[in-house]
């Protein structure tokens, strides 16, 4: 180690040894890249106390998968997310995280509310940062937070305090805080559910490209059954506990809006929902 | 994809985190530069509404200066017996000759030291009380009844009891102040983290905060709005129990000057007490007002204020 004029009590790491071992981290997680989650269930089933609000869930969505879910209010939907991500445990039956080969993975899962739940008292970055979870070191947690922020396009809001933003740009910023630790699947409780309309379609356009770049395996509870088939390669639709339809969409991307194929498929889920066919 | 690229450069997070524990110090009391600071200052270059801004800052003054001249008139010309009330000049000499001999600095210095030291001590023991029954359940059943019937008795109907304890010394005094700060540092600070948003704590949770991180980040900067109205109720009731256990019994403070003065019939320093209390009453509330805004000026409800 070179000795200068002047030694710094804590220099007895250099930036340079401190860059080769991130470097060595690096290495080592490009060759365990993050893999998207497939979900396997089986049985699954959930009640609260009397009600019985999942009557035997048997699902199977490939890794990398865009699948959206619909069906009436109360119907399960989010209790259903809820017990994929881990917030809850189901009752009955299991649901297990599995790669193509159906070896199991870890899942790493995220999910974002119809409410951005930000830290009114973090700035925006910060917000982004707390995605990482504890422990990370503060410049590292920055980097990926604006890193994170860029791929929402909200870099320039990044000193702000979430107050300051509009609706749509802090659920934006839930979406990159979901985003940052790249997770294998992830969980949407209509997360765009209180935006208008216009800010509606951008934002489903942010979250195909996100997910066409990350990959990971995503899940979309929605009111709305043509943002569903607008952005899933899958609608399922649940009714009173059980899945009533799974269809998939056979439609290349980009969609465009207003697709007469896809208003068909719209028609045809809407049907199913409200018990027309 | 440009718009995206940003995320294709992955790092593993955990790995790091497996590796090292440094603490992510991520400082709420510091805001984010261009948020807080940036408020606009009301009449910025626009003459008819900076007009408007001075003068409403000097009409609260109006009153005051007003009641003060009179005060003076009435005393110079006679209208006003110097046993009932001494005239404003008279106040403001009793100010200068103290202030010369040491007298006053030494006072304020004591009573001042008395009051701190009482909102350290039942500060302390109230905010810690306050958070411990909001995040546990059993600290909560074993102790917040007692404090809730506690709350109920008026501090100072305990004088008797602690002079039978303490004597008049410095912990009768001590004793008082700290029993009068403690109930409403401890009510407000629990009613702050019993009513952190439920939301933000499972947002937490999902990002794996616990323990001491999610007191940190969410439970403790989500109940500052409430523990600062605690901190500014508890700062009056610290001169109003200060004053009162100086005038029992006491060799130097405020409460002392007065006490003596009063004894000689000086009513100017009479008077000067009462001026210092009111004056250190209210640069302990700007104090605390000052702490308050910046703490909390992530709140858009202190953005706007102090214009
Ligand atoms: N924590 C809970 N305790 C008791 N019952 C619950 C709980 N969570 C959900 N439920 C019940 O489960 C049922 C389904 O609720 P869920 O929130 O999953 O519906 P949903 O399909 O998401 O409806 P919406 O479209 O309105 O959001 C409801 O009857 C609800 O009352
Ligand atoms: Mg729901």
């Amino acid at each position: 180690m070179p000795i200068g004029p002047y030694q710094s009590p804590l220099a007895f790491i250099s930036d340079a040894e401190l860059d080769a071992h991130h470097a060595s981290q690096l290495v080592e997680y490009q060759e365990a890249s993050p893999q998207p989650a497939g979900l396997k269930l089986r049985g699954v089933e959930k009640r609260f106390g009397d009600n019985q609000v999942l009557r035997g869930i048997d699902l199977d969505v490939p890794a990398g998968q865009f699948v959206a879910i619909v069906g009436k209010s109360g119907c399960g939907k989010s209790t259903l997310l809820r017990l994929l991500v881990g917030l809850d445990e189901p009752t009955g039956g299991r649901i297990d995280f599995v790669d193509d080969a159906g070896r199991a993975v870890e899942p790493n899962s995220r999910i974002v509310f119809q409410e951005p739940r930000l830290l009114p008292w973090f700035s925006v970055v910060d917000n982004v940062a707390v995605g990482l979870g504890d422990g990370v070191p503060k410049a590292f947690g920055r980097r990926e937070a604006e890193r994170a922020l860029a791929g929402v396009q909200l870099s320039e809001k990044a000193k702000d305090w979430p107050s300051k933003l509009s609706g749509g740009q802090r659920q934006r910023v839930a979406l990159a805080r979901a985003l940052v630790s790249r997770p294998g699947l992830l969980a949407l409780d209509e997360p765009l559910g209180a935006l208008d309309a216009l800010t509606r379609l951008g934002m489903q356009d942010l979250v195909t490209d996100v997910w066409r770049e990350l990959g990971f395996t995503a899940v979309l509870v929605t009111h709305d059954v043509a943002e569903a088939v607008h952005l899933a390669d899958r609608v399922i639709v649940l009714d009173e506990g059980r899945i009533s339809l799974d269809l998939e969409i056979p439609r290349d991307r980009p969609r465009r809006h207003g697709d007469p194929a896809l208003a068909e498929i719209e028609g045809k889920l809407l049907d199913t929902i409200l018990g027309k066919a | 994809m440009t718009t995206v690229d940003t995320f294709s450069e992955g790092r593993d997070i955990r790995r790091i985190r497996e590796d090292r524990t440094p603490s992510v110090a991520t400082d709420y009391s510091n805001p984010p530069k261009g948020a807080a600071g940036n408020v606009a200052r009301a009449g910025d270059g626009q003459p008819a509404r900076s007009r408007s801004f001075s003068g409403s800052a000097l009409l609260p003054f109006l009153l005051p200066v007003t009641l003060v001249i009179f005060w003076q008139v009435g005393s110079s010309a006679g209208f006003i017996s110097d046993r009932i009330m001494p005239s404003p000049v008279a106040v403001v000499a009793a100010f200068w000759e103290r202030l010369l001999s040491g007298e006053l600095a030494r006072d304020v210095g004591v009573s001042g030291a008395r009051a701190l030291s009482g909102l350290l001590i039942g500060g302390s023991i109230g905010f810690l009380l306050g958070i411990a029954n909001g995040v546990s359940k059993l600290s909560e059943q074993l102790t917040d009844t007692t404090l809730q019937m506690l709350r109920t008795i008026p501090h100072l109907a305990m004088i008797p009891l602690v002079i039978l304890w303490f004597g008049i010394g410095e912990e009768a005094k001590l004793f008082l102040t700290s029993l009068g700060v403690l109930f409403p540092i401890y009510l407000n600070t629990y009613h702050g983290v019993k009513n952190v948003d439920r939301d933000l704590l499972e947002m937490g949770r999902i990002y794996g905060m616990s323990g001491w991180s999610l007191f940190r980040k969410v439970i403790f900067p989500g109940a500052l709005p409430s523990i600062f109205v605690g901190l500014r109720y508890a700062l009056g009731i610290m001169w109003l129990t200060l004053i009162v256990s100086e005038s029992i019994a006491a060799n130097s403070g405020i409460g002392y000057m007065a006490n003596t003065a009063r004894e000689f019939m000086m009513t100017d320093v009479v008077v000067l007490a009462l001026v210092i209390y009111a004056v250190l009453g209210k640069l302990a509330d700007v104090i605390a007002r000052t702490l308050e805004r910046a703490a909390l000026s992530w709140n858009p409800a202190y953005q706007d204020q102090g214009e």
